[in-house]
């Protein structure tokens, strides 16, 4: 699990997260919607120690982020962060390699070998080994990127955005995947989605956010409805409810 | 993966050595050999030095255009020098013939070198046109204290600083060999050992967080290695303004790969190739009529600009 207790942030002199208290159940998909400039990014990478946190606590199960040695971290904890500028000149195996970096610190053995080839081909990725990531499709190389993540085999994943830049069936198999993963391997998968319909049909849990606090959570069925929609994005979408799913009308 | 072309790399480097040796030698081969033998080793340690530091540089910054000379990092070298001779004022100090003064210069260069670019590239996200400019200014404004500096000096002091000031390959303090040799190796053994993290270092900051490497730490000890390096090199042959960016990037041209096992082999002999190969050629065949400084610097400083087009355009 994680537990986020009594953060606050501050970017640029204003405070982008106000006394966060969050806790992230373990072996499922989470959600973390909410308008632009919510602070769901920020609340991400600083979960991920990607920035520091000046006050609270944040804990991924026994380890308290910020404390305990950055690699021990680095092989529970995993996150894609939006918008990743990596090396372009990189060929997409040797970025999914790096993935299993944490295990192995530079000398690779045959289980690290079998790991990637495992998530070259969960990714689809196999006929692209030899490719530099600046010579393939946006899509592609945020598959790449998805792949390294999955390869370091960490408890819990957290990705910022991770349907930017793939199509509908792209978006739609990765989500399939997470969701597999949370189910089948029992891992914890943190995602920011930005359309709400993708988050009301593959995330088992649903946490708002909005002005830098938690707004309510719950699954999609309970939580989302006109009221929410009103309260969090503040606009007046309609919400359906068809077969059991529910849908947001853009 | 690279393992022929590194070879082929090698036997190039090999034979301008055997080139820069034997080329036009006269007379008693055993003094030839050893008299030789002292400037091709200096040689040799500059370039690996420089390929070294600048291949480090590169890697925490995330670019193929900065390189520490370009940052200014060897002018800061030669002002230390000069504030020595000023401080000191020792008509005779000739820049590092005493351990001392080399380790204090070394000490001060290092300390000054993390200050001065710790702060810069710790920042969240420093943008290369910052840093080309930011290098700019600390070139002129070292520059400029040095000039203050030694227009206070008396004459004889002036020479001391003014022969460090100026890359100079033919004339090289081969007095300081076993003190450069035994500091540039230790760096080389440091730059050694971190391969696999300069790997994930240069994979830029949130990918090598999250893969557990503490980029703090990796960037602070990379900028101790490029002090070290630089300083040893520029107290041997002086400035060298676009060497390192030159054979850096036909290293990358050569060796495509972001594996610094290969990379740093790989920029070493290139360099150890165009220094001791094309000061054989200078030196012998067309008889020292124009400096590798001037070539260099050149071939090395119209690579610059086009990068920089090339990186503005983007």
């Amino acid at each position: 699990m994680i537990s986020v207790m009594g953060v606050s942030h501050d970017l640029g002199g204003s405070t982008v997260l106000h006394d966060i208290d969050l806790e992230i159940p373990k072996g499922k998909v989470t959600a973390l919607i909410g308008p632009n400039g919510a602070g769901k990014s920020t609340l991400l990478s600083l979960i991920a120690r990607l920035a520091r946190h000046r006050t609270g606590r944040i804990m991924v199960d026994e380890l308290e982020v910020g404390v305990c040695a950055s690699n021990t971290l680095a092989r529970r904890l995993a996150i894609l962060p939006q918008s990743s500028e990596i090396a372009p000149r990189l060929t997409i195996e040797e970025l999914v390699a790096f993935g299993r970096y944490p295990h192995h610190l530079g000398r690779p053995g045959k289980h690290d070998r079998e790991k990637i080839a495992e998530a070259m081909t969960l990714f689809d990725l196999d006929p692209l080994t030899q490719r530099t990531l600046d010579t393939v499709s946006g899509g592609q190389r945020q598959r790449a990127l998805l792949a390294m993540i999955f390869a370091q085999d960490t408890d819990y994943m957290l990705l910022d955005e991770p349907l930017n830049n793939l199509d509908i069936a792209a978006s739609r198999s990765l989500m399939a995947l997470l969701q597999r993963l949370a189910r089948e391997h029992a891992r914890t998968v943190v995602i920011v989605l930005h359309d709400i319909n993708y988050a009301c049909a593959y995330a088992d849990h649903i946490v708002t956010m909005k002005g830098g606090k938690i707004g309510p959570q719950g699954d999609a069925e309970t939580l989302v409805d006109g009221k929410l929609m009103h309260e969090v994005f503040e606009t007046d979408a309609v919400v359906h409810r068809i077969g059991g799913r529910t849908f947001v009308a853009v | 993966m690279h393992r022929r072309r590194l070879i082929v790399l090698a036997v190039l480097f090999v034979a301008s050595a055997v080139a820069y040796m034997t080329i036009g030698a006269r007379g008693n081969w055993g003094f030839v050999l050893e008299f030789r033998g002292a400037k091709l080793a200096a040689l040799c340690l500059v370039a690996v030095a420089l390929s070294t530091s600048t291949v480090l540089f590169q890697t925490i910054t995330q670019n193929r255009i900065l390189t520490p000379s370009i940052m200014g990092f060897d002018e800061l070298f030669v002002l230390i020098v000069a504030m020595g001779v000023f401080v000191f004022g020792m008509t005779d100090y000739l820049v590092v013939t005493s351990w001392i003064q080399f380790g204090v210069s070394l000490v001060l260069m290092t300390g000054a070198s993390l200050l001065l670019f710790g702060t810069l590239l710790l920042q969240e996200r420093p943008d290369l046109m910052r840093m080309i400019l930011t290098g700019l200014v600390l070139t002129v404004l070292f520059r400029s204290l040095r000039t203050l500096l030694v227009r206070m000096l008396d004459p004889n002091e002036f020479s001391v600083v003014q022969v460090s000031s100026y890359a100079r390959f033919h004339q090289i303090e081969t007095g300081l060999l076993a003190i450069a040799a035994v500091t540039i190796g230790a760096a080389l053994v440091g730059a050694w050992a971190m391969r696999h993290r300069l790997d994930v270092l240069s994979l830029g900051r949130e990918a090598a967080i999250n893969l557990g490497e503490d980029v703090r730490r990796g960037t602070l000890q990379v900028l101790v290695l490029i002090g070290i390096l630089v300083s040893v090199a520029t107290a041997l042959v002086g400035p060298t303004a676009f060497l390192g960016l030159l054979v850096v990037s036909i290293a990358h041209a050569v060796t495509p790969t972001g594996r610094h096992a290969v990379l740093l082999v790989s920029a070493a002999l290139i360099s150890g190739t165009t220094l001791v190969g094309g000061q054989a050629l200078l030196e012998r065949v067309f008889g020292l009529v124009t400096p590798l400084t001037v070539v260099i610097d050149l071939a090395g400083g119209v690579l610059f600009l086009v990068l920089v087009m090339k990186g503005l355009k983007r």
